[in-house]
């Protein structure tokens, strides 16, 4: 039997909790948690195992059990490119947020027609990263109309930002936006704005009213945009290879690399796993800061 | 005053986020061979990428991918919906822990392990070449059925439970208030979730990039792989024949679930 049906009390309604409805049983999520364990956690294991082994030959692999790996991690060359890398992710995410909270807040605070507003943000997030980076290869190139006109106005006098940093970074900023603008507005319409009256009539200033009301009951959506940029900047790889035109090595391209060409898929796999450690010890204190959060409602 | 700017700033975020894509659209339809001059309008490139087999059959095998995987999903999507809300926190929470994971973590990553997963399995099996278009599938049903979860359970926590009272009381079984009562509810986030997920398949690079293997490709595989030798008119009109499906799906997918009232969350964008 399929659907059990519950008493008809009246319980509290919680979000999650459909009291008085049918309950249906938990082995309706064996499905997908089986696909999720085999095809998802199976993956990450057997990648954590091989992060331990060793290459032999041109495609063999010995598993040694040794932090060889790990240890050719330690070197200079590498050290750079996590560096790299998470300078782009941080200032990806500061870009994001200088743009796109602005934005969030206009729209919260001012728009008379917020969920069309809303969703025009949503709806280029949803269609093909690849064709919306490799775009940017177009409007960014020297022979097109926006170099040309930044030249003529005296901005870019002839050098061009395609297959530079600076491209990296228009690419990052453009496509991570949407990925800020969203927990952001999520927190700022939830905001009372009638406190920043108060803190006003209080004495304060627009900026001092913004500092200590607004910014610390908007904190948790900022907190949150923030994570849904960083964490996938730190395995980004199209938008270098594409827009930086592959000569500025990041992490992504690294582990990429270790597949593609070198071959050396344990290597490859000891990468994946620095990466995975420092994202999940920086959800960890993420996680630890929002309960705090809550405690204090 | 803070106000005018800030609208003005509003504005060229628009601009920002639909020149890009207004761009490659508009250029599509340009005559002449180079990309960057406008020769006057065309649609000869549309004729000519769907006369080129090497990108038609990466469109095939797009398609074919993108709606089995979409099928797939939503069948595993719906079920674990349906089930987590009332499972014991201790199997809930971890649960819904994995099935966020697979939507955060760099796909890179998962793309890689992927890989390594499948030719480890198939060399055990001694499989010499397992990769190709069902790896893919495979592969992009893991994060699509947590998208098509998310999307359902919300309409499923926000639609409520009177109805299906109801047809309790009226003397219907379980089975039955299923069929006829909370599945019609729930069809509209079903068809949603599942035009996501097509759409989510459909464009990914990432995952297929490592897991399709050297024998299949699929059309964002193609286009990246020609962007080596530049931007070509017949790739621009591809992009745009591919920006009109997916935004036709999504927005699709974005009115079914306003017009049924579906709940919403900000865990991922557009969900």
């Amino acid at each position: 039997m399929p659907v059990g049906v519950e008493e008809p009390k009246r319980r509290r309604r919680g979000p999650r909790a459909r009291a008085g409805g049918p309950r249906y049983p938990g082995w309706l999520s064996l499905p997908a948690v089986s696909w999720y364990a085999l095809f998802f956690v199976g993956p990450l294991a057997i990648m954590a195992a091989y992060s331990f082994a060793q290459t032999v030959g041109f495609t063999g692999v010995a598993f040694t059990w040794n932090l060889d790996n790990y240890r050719s991690l330690w070197d200079p060359l590498y050290g750079a490119i996590f560096t790299r890398t998470l300078w782009l992710s941080l200032i990806g995410t500061g870009l994001c947020l200088a743009i796109g909270f602005p934005f969030a807040y206009y729209i919260a605070r001012y728009s008379t027609r917020k969920t069309l507003m809303l969703m025009l943000v949503i709806v280029p997030f949803w269609t093909s990263f690849l064709i919306r980076t490799y775009s940017w290869l177009i409007i960014l190139d020297p022979g097109f109309v926006l170099m040309r006109a930044l030249r003529a106005i005296g901005i870019g006098h002839g050098g061009t930002i395609l297959f530079t940093e600076k491209a990296i970074y228009v690419g990052v900023a453009y496509n991570y936006l949407p990925l800020m603008i969203l927990p952001v507005y999520g927190a700022l319409e939830r905001m009372d704005w009638s406190l920043v009256d108060a803190a006003y009539d209080l004495g304060d200033g627009p900026l001092r009213a913004f500092r200590r009301v607004t910014l610390p009951l908007v904190l948790p959506g900022v907190v949150a945009g923030s994570l849904l940029v960083f964490i996938p900047l730190t395995g980004e790889y199209l938008i270098p290879v594409i827009l930086g035109g592959d000569k500025t090595m990041f992490t992504g391209q690294l582990i990429a690399q270790q597949f593609l060409e070198a071959r050396d898929w344990p290597f490859g796999s000891a990468i994946a796993m620095v990466v995975i450690g420092a994202l999940t010890a920086a959800l960890l204190v993420y996680v630890r800061a929002a309960g705090k959060q809550e405690q204090y409602g | 005053m803070g106000k005018r700017i800030l609208r003005a700033h509003a504005w060229l975020v628009y601009v920002f986020l639909y020149a890009p894509i207004l761009v490659v659209v508009v250029l599509a339809f340009n005559r002449g061979r180079q990309v960057l001059v406008w020769e006057g309008f065309s649609l000869k490139w549309f004729g000519t990428a769907l006369r080129d087999p090497t990108l038609t059959e990466p469109l095939r095998n797009s398609l074919m991918i993108a709606g089995g995987n979409a099928a797939i999903a939503c069948v595993l999507g719906t079920l674990l919906a349906l089930a987590l809300p009332h499972m014991r926190p201790w199997l809930r929470v971890p649960i819904d822990a994995l099935a966020y994971m697979t939507l955060v973590t760099p796909e890179i990553v998962f793309g890689i392990s992927a890989l390594i997963f499948f030719v480890q399995v198939g060399s055990w099996f001694g499989v010499t070449s397992p990769l190709g278009l069902w790896t893919v599938l495979v592969a992009h049903v893991v994060f699509n059925a947590s998208v098509v979860a998310l999307v359902v359970r919300a309409r499923f926590v926000g639609m409520g439970t009177q109805l299906e009272e109801a047809s309790f009381d009226l003397g219907a079984g379980p089975v039955a208030t299923f069929r006829q009562v909370t599945l019609p509810q729930l069809a509209p986030a079903v068809l949603a979730g599942g035009l996501l997920a097509f759409t989510f398949s459909f464009d990914d690079f990432i995952t297929s990039f490592f897991v399709a293997g050297a024998g299949t490709t699929t059309l964002p595989l193609r286009i990246f792989a020609s962007l080596r030798f530049g931007v070509s008119p017949a790739i621009n009109a591809m992009a745009a024949m591919i920006l009109a499906l997916t935004l036709t799906a999504v927005v699709v997918a974005y009115a079914v679930l306003r017009r049924t009232g579906s709940g919403r969350s900000t865990v991922i964008p557009g969900v």
